[in-house]
């Protein structure tokens, strides 16, 4: 064979290979859509779901799927970033440094159901947190924390180290330098990891099953006092989520209409992570461009 | 003439590597100073231990007395900041903040604790002026700096530099990465700060270093060559080397 017929070999492969992941994900997703988008109706989104009859929704799970996730990047992210910006600017090259960064990727590679155990045998049983939403954000943060700070890591890395020399060769101090100069710089980057990490822990299941609880307290949507049992800003109440709820009604549903209430539950979850990933790049592009382009 | 930075004996270690070999040298008050040689030569190493921008670098070591306005730059005593405010340096790539021009020229002053709305402002008109870039952005200061052309980026950094009002401006080739036209600019400029400012510039261009300069040292492998006024390096160098250098036999 002549090179060219080889390339027209490679190139036709590699083609056939990236459709098929395309035709896969397309399935995939597509199929979730079809059979799930029927269901979702605003009676679906708003009324609390039934165990025994037919007819009930996710409004509980949908508002304990969201309150879980600002909860768990209100802790993650203060703690991710320190750590992103220890990594990247202040960190000598030496083996604690390379220690610390091991222990990061094995924590982002740990399978999440082990960190739901951990969890569970830590906060809820020997801290007695319960099963509730702070115990079930803690687990979450431990699943979300690694993966933030390489991210964080990583757009800081990106941002020219001409920009530390300017802020230095201006009289800056390092600590300055870091925040006003470079961590600006960074924001696109960081932005966009946050906004995709919130779609990972929003559809996270095996790490809340026993941290969160698989049961759906009462919520009371007048009640906004987080101190009371009913509110739904009380984080000390068990909160199944989204992603719980499709596990459970499919392990032990006995509701008739089970297996529609699971499609819908799946189409509004792969929604809303679809929705986190194009706002993710959206908000990045807009906030790069907000930093390099004209305009004020 | 009274030396304003004088350096003396100066060694530079990168770990094991000796990139400057003891090198003395002196530049009075006010001028411009150029720094020559082919790549490699120590001289933006020399340049970087002025405003001590080789603390940055692991591994450095540097040993050897330099002194500007009379007191050592490396005694413990010395704050880098103060320092680095003395001493601006401008870079080979232009490297604006993601600011405005407004917030790009201005930041050295608010740093220092500057308040005043209008000696601010009017600073910051000074400083572009000085730069020879105002006409191009003064309707424009709110617009992020990033969107500006190199060669404009590069003299907003130089105003950025010169809001400070420094004493000393190092200048590590400021104009290799521009186009002609800025450069020349660029060049006019430094002309008229040289009454004012002592500024040291590498270059690897030697027709900028012979337009501009007002005493030309010349760098090679981490040794000071040769050093004296610009007209006399150019027109009789005492070195072999620096001949061979000037005339393009090598480097």
């Amino acid at each position: 064979m002549n090179p060219k017929t080889i390339n027209k070999f490679a190139l036709n492969t590699i083609k056939v290979i990236a459709g098929l992941v395309v035709i896969i994900l397309a399935f995939l997703i597509g199929r979730i859509l079809i059979q799930g988008v029927p269901h979702i109706s605003w009676h679906f989104l708003t009324s609390p779901s039934q165990e025994f009859v037919s007819g009930g929704g996710i409004s509980y799970q949908l508002f304990n799927s969201f309150y879980l996730l600002v909860l768990t990047l209100l802790i993650s992210f203060p703690i991710s970033l320190g750590a992103g910006i220890f990594l990247s600017e202040y960190a000598p090259k030496n083996w604690l440094t390379e220690i610390l960064r091991m222990s990061i990727e094995i924590l982002s590679s740990l399978p999440s159901v082990v960190v739901g155990l951990f969890g569970f045998l830590l906060f809820v049983v020997q801290f007695k947190l319960g099963f509730s939403i702070i115990a079930g954000a803690i687990a979450l943060t431990f699943f979300n924390l690694p993966l933030l700070t390489s991210n964080v890591e990583q757009a800081l890395n990106s941002v020219s180290d001409l920009q530390r020399e300017a802020g230095m060769a201006l009289g800056l101090s390092k600590w300055r330098t870091v925040i006003k100069v470079i961590i600006p710089e960074a924001l696109p980057g960081i932005v966009t990891g946050i906004v995709l990490g919130a779609g990972r822990v929003f559809g996270e299941a095996a790490a809340l099953i026993y941290t969160a609880g698989q049961s759906a307290s009462t919520i009371d949507f007048t009640n906004w006092n987080p101190f009371n049992a009913a509110s739904p800003l009380n984080w000390s109440r068990p909160a199944e989520t989204l992603a719980v709820h499709i596990w459970k009604i499919n392990s032990e549903g006995i509701m008739p209409d089970a297996a529609a209430v699971s499609a819908g539950t799946s189409a509004v979850l792969i929604i809303v992570v679809l929705i986190f990933n194009l706002s993710a790049r959206y908000l990045g592009n807009k906030l790069y461009r907000k930093f390099t382009a004209a305009g004020k | 003439m009274n030396n304003y930075i004088s350096t003396r004996n100066v060694h530079l270690y990168y770990g094991e590597n000796e990139a400057l070999k003891g090198i003395d040298l002196n530049f009075p008050d006010n001028g411009i100073h150029a720094l020559i040689g082919p790549s490699g030569c120590g001289k933006s190493t020399y340049l970087r231990c002025l405003n001590r921008m080789n603390d940055l670098i692991p591994n450095v070591k540097i040993t050897g007395n330099i002194e500007i306005g009379g007191s050592n730059i490396y005694s413990p005593k010395t704050d880098t900041v103060e320092l680095r405010r003395q001493v601006g340096m401008v870079f080979q790539q232009p490297n604006p903040f993601p600011f405005s021009i407004y917030d790009n020229v201005s930041y050295g002053l608010k740093l220092s604790g500057k308040k005043d709305k209008e000696l601010i402002d009017e600073r910051v008109e000074t400083s572009l002026k000085q730069a020879a870039v105002w006409d191009e952005v003064k309707d424009d200061l709110g617009k992020s700096a990033l969107s500006l052309s190199g060669g404009q980026q590069q003299r907003v950094c130089i105003a950025r530099v010169l809001a400070v009002q420094p004493s000393v401006i190092l200048l590590d080739e400021p104009t290799s990465a521009l186009d002609p036209v800025s450069s020349d600019l660029i060049e006019e400029m430094l002309l008229t700060l040289r009454e004012d400012y002592t500024c040291i510039i590498v270059t690897h261009n030697l027709q900028q270093a012979s337009r501009i300069s007002d005493t030309t040292s010349f760098f090679l492998t981490g040794d000071l060559i040769e050093t004296g006024r610009t007209k006399d390096i150019f027109v009789e160098p005492k070195k072999q080397q620096t001949d061979d250098y000037l005339s393009g036999r090598f480097g």
